[in-house]
Parts: structure tokens; C-alpha cells; sequence
């Protein structure tokens, strides 16, 4: 068997290949919560709730009305994105003239009753949920197996990532948005509608963890506990990159993705907390994060 | 300044009456969580740093604590002192990383690292992973005060309470405390005044952690146990909503809003789950309606601070 470092090939492939699984998460949901950073003075504790909102809504859709994957891709992720506009417009919208403690406390609190209200209703345990007929089996590489779902979740989340970014970055839309963050009153009086154009943000970056949640469904079980562990790991990511760019928080969710996946072949010990001391490094060596700068 | 002192000569003397009519245990329950809500306010409160990372100092030093008492065999003088310092080491190390970004950063950061400690404990084997650290001895408190005594560890843990209750107190209402407040309200003129602002805040964070680990510390002798769910997050959780439900900023808010939590934890605590649901409204609710807290709202209709 052929060998790196005294390392089987197949299992540092492997673990590679899981590594890049959790990067596209901790990408896609770090790219959200750096969206929804715009709203002034919001950090949202909901994103890991909302993530498992969008896989119990997939479960959902499969269980009571037999509508797929593919439907629920489309669907779940407009669901969640419409509970969070509600979310914004009812309770989010009166804390942002106020300090950023409340907007996190509030958040924390939705967090506390959507995943206490699932975990009444499911339990502890998972649900599985199929993976599409399309994307199940796997394709020989030569050098290991690749299961075609796993391919379909990296490729997928580079897609939505580059897309995000070249809407945020790189359109007439984006670029209101980021003027918007900058300066709200300014943007209000060429006659841009600021407050709309927050609540459709968080609606976005909220529909974000929701994708993300349908994709995650076929591989770690749909449970009501799936998103409050990995929030918190996002967290550090997001601490890790700087919220301040798009590039940073996808880059940064890949690249930490991969290490906490080597992590686990060379010293399986360490792997899950190496991206909390490679945050605890990064806070030493650079404060405002890789990509961020400190306000 | 003198109604506060007659509030607290009231609760003082409700924690000497209270356990001939409730169950002492539950009492001692109270009193800790008071301690480590009353900590926490301190920073949160007084110096505007929200840590969403606390449990880390009520676990290490409640597991410090119960080692040292179970295997080392200290006396429960000492095991409370190693507790409670593990805890100041604790915050010196999080706190000079944690210190370095503010406001929302500042909540994430302490947050991740809680969560390090966690799975550091869920690891090492002296912790007992799931199992915790059982049956740990009460011990004799300076070689003649034999705790198995139900009212002998009472008072022990009523001492400890009101001991670092005054000392939070002491701390507002001293000079440092003053500075920290400006800090909270505005820290580029602090700093403008003269006063090295993170020194303060690297101080409360220590002084707020350390309390946390006192009562921590005694926490793991009145139950003799120390387990994981003093470190995970959801205690991180828990003890905001305590302060945040009392009133921040407020000196006896904390006190209420863990007797009022601990209460129905323990009336609820055969629904499950909706605990956590229960706790989350509380929240919202706290958020969109009341702000100042129970306590600061009282203070705020008496026109008195609190």
C-alpha cells in the first residue's frame, strides 16, 4: 500500500476529502454571517439554527409532501430565508440604534428556542435522510474511492461562494450594499430604500446556512443539535479570517476545513481544537484576523 | 448607598432564615450560581464585555477543586484555593487573547475558547469524560469542621457568597470600579483621560474569571461532582440569562435572576427540553420589553440604584 509520511495514502485522501466536506460548511456558513455582519451591529447566534432548520425543512418536504433533494435545495432554502425576514422585520429591526450585546443575546435566545421546540419534538437522535438517486455511488480515482454526493456538496458550495462574492463584489446590487454598510444615511438620500435592503441581506445570508443544511442532510443526519456545535467552530473561523471580506471567510472555511481534516491523520488528539488554537495564534499574531481590517 | 446596605443586610438575613423553611441543598445551589452570576456581572455590567465563554472558569475550578479533594486529598480550605487559582491562571491566559478584540468579537472569541476547554476535558482522562469526577470528599474545613454536616457546608457556602458578594461590591464601588464604568461608556475618552484601558479590562476579566472559579470551586464540594456540563456552552448560556433576567450593571440583579432560573430548573426539570425553550423566550422577552432586568427596573421606579 502506498504511503506519505508513514500515512496510507487512502487515509490521508480520505480524511482530505471529509476536511473539504466541513471547509464547504464552515464556508458557506461563514460567508453568511459575514453578509449578515452588514446589518449594524448584529452578529446572528441563530445561523447554526437556521442551518438546521433548512435540513429538517429538506426531511419535511421528503416526508409529508415525497418532494426530493432537488426541490428541496430550491425550496428549504426560501423557507428559511422568509422566516428570517420575519425575524428582522419583527424583533431584529428595533436593536440596531441600541448596543451590539442585545442583538447577540436576542439571537442567542431565537437559537435556544428553535433547537429546545425540535429537540421536543425529534429527540436526540438523527434522522437520515437519502442520498438523491443521481449522486449516490462513487467513482474510482486510483488513488482512493470518491463518493459522487461528496463531490457534488464541494463542487456545489465553490459555486455558491464565487457566485455570492461576484454579486457582493462585483454588481451594481452588491456594490449599494456595500456603500449601504458603509454609510446608511448617505445611501438613503439617493433615494436607495437601506431598511429593505437590510432585511433582504439577512434574508440571504439566513437562506445561506439553509442551503447549507439541505446539503448536509445526506451526510451527517438530519438532528437538532447539528448546527450548535459547528456555530461555534464557525465562529472561530469567522474570528480566524476577519468578517471583513467574502474572499477571506470562503478561503479562510476551505482552508481550516482541510487542516482540521490533516489534523486527524497526523494527531487525531488535536482535531477538534486546532481551529481553536490556530485561533488563539492568529489573535496573537494578527488581531483583525487574516483578511480582516481592525476597526 | 444606604438602601443598598439594607438590601443587603435583608438578604443576609434571608440567607440565614431561608433554610428552615426550603430544602438547604437547593439553597447552596443558589447561593453558588448567585457567586458566579454576580462574577460575571462584573464584567458584563460594569466593564461592557460580554464573555459568552464563563463555564470555563466554573469547570476548571470545580474540577480542580475535586482532583485535588479526591486524589490529592487536600482539605476542602485548600481545594477551594486551588480551585479558584487554576481559575485566575485560566483568566489571565484566555483573557490577554480575548482582550486584543471587542464587542462582538470579544463574545465569539471566549466563546471558542470555552469551547477548547470543553473538548480538552472531554479528553484528558483525570476529568472522567462523561462519568465526571464523582464522589469527590467534603473533608474537615481547617482540620476540625467536618462538612459531611449538612449546616457545617450551609454555612461554609453562606460565608463564601456574601464574602465575594462584598467584595464585588467593594470592587464597583472603588476607584477601579468607577474607571471601568467610564470604559463602558465610552472608551476612546477613557484612554484619552489617561488610563491604560486594557489593563482594566485584562484586570476585570481576571477578577471576574476568578470569582467565577470560587464559585465553581465550592460548587464541586457541595455536590461532590464535577462534570462536563459546568464547562459546556449551554452554562456559558445560562449564566447571561441569570444576569441578564436580574438586571446588568445592577448589584443584587445577578442574586435574583439565579434564584429565579435555578427555581424553575428545578420545577421544569421533568419537561425536557422545554427548559431550553423556556430560557430562550426569557431571553427574547428580557430583550424587547425589559432591558434593565428586573432589578433594574425596580431600581429604575424607586429612582434608586440597585
Amino acid at each position: 500500500m502506498p504511503e506519505i509520511f508513514g500515512i496510507p495514502t487512502a487515509a490521508l485522501f480520505g480524511q482530505l476529502l471529509i476536511g473539504l466536506i466541513n471547509g464547504s460548511f464552515y464556508a458557506l456558513l461563514s460567508l453568511g454571517l459575514a453578509v449578515i455582519f452588514g446589518l449594524p451591529n448584529i452578529i446572528n447566534f441563530t445561523h447554526g439554527a437556521q442551518y438546521m432548520l433548512g435540513a429538517f425543512c429538506a426531511y419535511f418536504l421528503l416526508q409529508k409532501w415525497g418532494l426530493g433533494y432537488w426541490w428541496a435545495l430550491l425550496i428549504a432554502p426560501i423557507a428559511v430565508a422568509i422566516s428570517g425576514v420575519v425575524i428582522e422585520r419583527t424583533m431584529l429591526k428595533p436593536l440596531y440604534k441600541l448596543d451590539h450585546l442585545y442583538g447577540l443575546l436576542l439571537t442567542f435566545g431565537l437559537a435556544l428556542i428553535i433547537q429546545g421546540l425540535f429537540r421536543n419534538e425529534f429527540g436526540s437522535s438523527g434522522q437520515p435522510y437519502p442520498i438523491p438517486p443521481e449522486l449516490t455511488g462513487s467513482r474510482n480515482l486510483g488513488f482512493m474511492f470518491l463518493p459522487i454526493y461528496r463531490a457534488w456538496v464541494i463542487v456545489a458550495s465553490i459555486a455558491v461562494c464565487f457566485a455570492t462574492w461576484f454579486v457582493i463584489e462585483k454588481t451594481r446590487l452588491g456594490g449599494y450594499l456595500r456603500a449601504a454598510t458603509e454609510n446608511p444615511e448617505l445611501v438613503q438620500a439617493f433615494g436607495i430604500n437601506v431598511p429593505r435592503m437590510i432585511t433582504l441581506t439577512y434574508g440571504f445570508g439566513v437562506g445561506l446556512a439553509g442551503l447549507a443544511g439541505v446539503m448536509a442532510g445526506p451526510i451527517y443526519q438530519v438532528s437538532p443539535q447539528m448546527g450548535s456545535d459547528l456555530i461555534i467552530v464557525v465562529f472561530a473561523v469567522v474570528v480566524i479570517g476577519g468578517m471583513g471580506s467574502i474572499m477571506g471567510s470562503i478561503v479562510t472555511g476551505f482552508g481550516l476545513g482541510v487542516i482540521e481534516g490533516l489534523t486527524k491523520v497526523f494527531y487525531p488528539e488535536a482535531s477538534n481544537t486546532v481551529i481553536f488554537i490556530i485561533m488563539a495564534i492568529v489573535l496573537l499574531i494578527k488581531p483583525a484576523g487574516l483578511f480582516g481590517t481592525q476597526k | 448607598m444606604k438602601h443598598q446596605k439594607i438590601a443587603f443586610l435583608a438578604m443576609a438575613a434571608l440567607v440565614v432564615v431561608m433554610p428552615l423553611f426550603v430544602y438547604p441543598v437547593f439553597l447552596m445551589k443558589v447561593m453558588c450560581f448567585a457567586l458566579f452570576a454576580c462574577a460575571f456581572n462584573l464584567l458584563v455590567g460594569f466593564g461592557g464585555l460580554l464573555s459568552f465563554g464563563h463555564a470555563m472558569f466554573l469547570g476548571t475550578a470545580g474540577y480542580a477543586a475535586a482532583h485535588s479533594a479526591k486524589v490529592w486529598g487536600f482539605p476542602p480550605e485548600f481545594a477551594i484555593l486551588f480551585g479558584t487559582a487554576c481559575a485566575f491562571v485560566l483568566g489571565i491566559v484566555t483573557g490577554l487573547l480575548a482582550i486584543r478584540r471587542q464587542g462582538i468579537y470579544f463574545a465569539m472569541i471566549t466563546l471558542a475558547l470555552a469551547q477548547m476547554m470543553f473538548f480538552f476535558y472531554l479528553q484528558t482522562p483525570f476529568t472522567g469524560g462523561e462519568d465526571g469526577i464523582q464522589a469527590v470528599p467534603r473533608g474537615r474545613l481547617f482540620g476540625f469542621i467536618d462538612l459531611a454536616n449538612i449546616w457545617a457546608m450551609y454555612a461554609t457556602v453562606a460565608v463564601i457568597f456574601l464574602g465575594g458578594f462584598l467584595l464585588i461590591y467593594r470592587v464597583v464601588h472603588s476607584p477601579f470600579g468607577q474607571v471601568l464604568k467610564a470604559i463602558r461608556e465610552n472608551e476612546p475618552r477613557a484612554l484619552s483621560l489617561g488610563y491604560d484601558t486594557t489593563r482594566y479590562k485584562l484586570l476585570a476579566y481576571v477578577l471576574s474569571g476568578t470569582l467565577a472559579g470560587l464559585a465553581g470551586a465550592t460548587k464541586s464540594l457541595v455536590f461532590q461532582l464535577a462534570s462536563l456540563t459546568d464547562v459546556h456552552w449551554t452554562m456559558s448560556g445560562e449564566v447571561v440569562l441569570m444576569t441578564l433576567l436580574g438586571g446588568m450593571g445592577t448589584i443584587f440583579g445577578p442574586v435574583v435572576g439565579a434564584l429565579i432560573i435555578i427555581t424553575m430548573q428545578n420545577y421544569l426539570a421533568q419537561l425536557g427540553a422545554w427548559v431550553t425553550v423556556v430560557q430562550g423566550a426569557i431571553f427574547v422577552l428580557c430583550v424587547l420589553t425589559f432591558r434593565r432586568g428586573i432589578v433594574g427596573e425596580l431600581a429604575n421606579l424607586l429612582k434608586k440604584p440597585l
